[in-house]
């Protein structure tokens, strides 16, 4: 029988913590941020573009080292958190979460623009015809039009999440039970001696956990697919 | 009433066109790229004009002037798409109810069960769009957008896409649509027979202009108007009154204001229902004497009116038989050879078999042909 030693517990639920975290809450702003980039004409659009994106360029240990600057203690933005809403990144769960939501945003917005550029438009000029006011119109046509693509985005952003490496480990470290992802787990296993048999169960266990969110958001993208169906 | 003055350029593209209409059905007629699609767009909503005035009963919702644009969920101004446009992920029911659920509580007035009734479209309800034929797919987005209750119709090209077949299968609806709802309705077109058989008022226009407006029936029988619309199904529309059937040969006698008609049997017909009849130019022929052993049945006595512009060999003309406007397409040799001018009396020739008879449904109007038509005033 396969039981998990309490170390592993904590690295596995803190991993699947933390990648929900940060899926769901870069959905809400990957929307806004898809849609702008999809629909928005203005002045710097160009320059959103490249920041959105910049995270999947760079090294994840400068854009961790990045966060750290920002979201850090003393950093301008860690520090007006901290003091004004009593949220800390530095070196919690939290941290790893928005790590991993920074890493996994450019793949979230890359799927929601791509399914929010396939909408035929006339279906929103017929709902507004239909006397639906701009809101309705997104909440009855576009956001069901675009679930395929939102449940691709959250996919990858959850997978990007769930492997998350080097932003995190530089951004908050790498300690147990608060910021020790699964790979920070397997990391930590490989360079200790005598590591590599529980380095290869956690390799196990990320392999399952992975594979098990794969092929769910598969069936669900099945029943939406079948729902939305194909109009010839 | 309808008002609608608008100017505005697209590219390269002019559009500078303005009429009024208080028709049933108002059709807007020409041919692709006439600018037809666009000025339905900014009547709708989809298109911000540059400069336009539009009113709907009075109540304005552009004017540009005054820097009046009511936005298109606040038109009221319902919409049927060349191409449907039915939401995928919705049933043809939800369908059916979206546009009835954003109407303002006070003002609905249509109801599911009858206009699904009217349109046939009962079986269809729990299905999806994308399962649905092109005729059927139309009929629900005519449903959808009366449940909206709107304040007029805009339907752009409905038939368009569909094949004859389809087309005669929608076609009875439309005219149900017409004479049993109050909705005034813009109906674009650019199919002569459509419109023969629809319209009650059409704006003819051509290069994002208006070059006429007026009543079917005198916009189809002006000659100077032929280059603009469809010349070879041009034909006069005239009203016609039914008097009584021939059981033994199956055929139905037609009262025109300057004679009589007979057509094919119209079987559930009651004699005094009034009927409009499309004569196709082409299908009519010219006497100067009265014909002596002809088989043709109709023979109509009239004088020429009007000697249309020679194009190539041909030549049209403009009869009138007793007050009522008929074309006829003779070449030009004929025209001379018959010393036709204006004021010669002729006698016009029309084959009965002409109106070759369709049946369009059990219920509802039928139609003679596809091309000449008779469907109820």
């Amino acid at each position: 029988m396969f039981t998990l030693t309490p170390e592993e517990q904590a690295a596995v639920e803190l991993s699947i913590r933390v990648s929900l975290w940060a899926t769901m809450t870069s959905l809400p702003p990957g929307l806004v941020v898809a849609m702008l980039l999809s629909r928005g004409k203005f002045w710097g659009k160009s320059i959103l573009n490249g920041v959105v994106f910049l995270p999947l360029v760079l090294p994840p240990v400068v854009t961790g080292y990045i966060l750290l600057l920002l979201f850090g203690r003393r950093g301008p933005l860690g520090a007006f958190l901290a003091d004004n809403l009593g949220i800390v990144f530095a070196f919690r769960w939290t941290g790893a979460a928005l790590a991993c939501g920074v890493m996994g945003f450019p793949l979230l917005v890359r799927a929601l623009q791509l399914s929010i550029d396939a909408i035929d438009r006339g279906l929103e000029d017929a709902a507004g015809t239909l006397g639906a006011n701009p809101a309705w119109v997104f909440v009855t046509v576009t956001l069901p039009l675009i679930l395929p693509g939102i449940i691709a985005g959250t996919i990858l952003s959850f997978a990007r999440a769930m492997g998350e490496f080097g932003a995190t480990i530089t951004f908050v470290s790498n300690i147990p039970g608060e910021t020790q992802t699964l790979p920070s787990a397997i990391y930590t296993f490989t360079q200790v001696p005598g590591g590599d048999i529980a380095a290869f169960r956690l390799t196990v266990i990320a392999i399952v956990v992975s594979m098990s969110a794969l092929l769910i958001s598969d069936a669900i993208g099945y029943c939406v697919g079948r729902r939305i169906g194909v109009e010839a | 009433m309808i008002q609608v003055d608008v100017q505005h350029r697209l590219g390269s593209f002019e559009l500078k066109a303005q009429f009024v209409s208080d028709g049933r059905v108002t059709a807007l007629f020409g041919q692709s790229g006439s600018g037809k699609t666009s000025l339905v767009n900014i009547i709708g909503g989809l298109i911000h004009p540059d400069h336009a005035y539009i009113s709907l009963n009075g109540d304005v919702i552009v004017d540009t002037k005054l820097n009046v644009f009511v936005p298109k969920h606040r038109r009221r101004v319902g919409y049927v798409f060349q191409e449907g446009r039915l939401f995928p992920h919705l049933t043809v029911r939800q369908n059916l109810l979206y546009g009835w659920w954003f109407a303002p509580g006070t003002k609905r007035v249509g109801q599911l069960a009858p206009i699904v009734e009217l349109l046939g479209i009962g079986h269809l309800l729990d299905r999806r769009p994308g399962s649905l034929s092109g005729g059927e797919k139309q009929r629900v987005a005519i449903g959808r957008a009366l449940l909206a209750t709107p304040r007029l119709l805009l339907m752009d090209e409905p038939l368009a896409s569909l094949d004859e077949a389809r087309k005669a299968e929608i076609l009875p609806y439309l005219e149900r649509l017409r004479d049993e709802t109050e909705v005034p309705i813009i109906y674009v077109s650019h199919s002569v027979p459509e419109v023969a058989r629809l319209a009650s008022t059409m704006v003819v226009m051509t290069d994002g202009r208006v070059v006429a407006t007026g009543s079917t029936s005198d916009i189809m029988a002006r000659l100077d108007l032929l280059p603009f619309t469809n010349v070879v199904e041009a034909g006069a529309v005239l009203e016609a009154e039914i008097i009584e059937h021939d059981e033994h040969y199956g055929l139905t006698q037609l009262s025109l204001g300057g004679g009589r008609l007979w057509i094919p049997r119209l079987s559930e017909r009651i004699p005094g229902t009034k009927l409009r009849v499309h004569i196709r130019a082409r299908d009519v022929m010219i006497s100067t004497r009265r014909p002596e052993g002809l088989s043709a049945l109709n023979v109509l006595r009239g004088v020429v009116a009007e000697l249309g512009p020679q194009r190539g060999p041909i030549l049209d003309l403009r009869l009138d038989c007793g007050g009522q406007a008929i074309l006829a397409r003779l070449t030009q040799r004929s025209v001379e050879t018959l010393g036709l001018a204006q004021g010669t009396p002729v006698y016009a020739v029309i084959k009965t078999v002409g109106f070759d008879r369709q049946t369009l449904g059990a219920t509802f109007p039928q139609a003679i042909g596809a091309d000449t038509t008779a469907i109820p005033v």
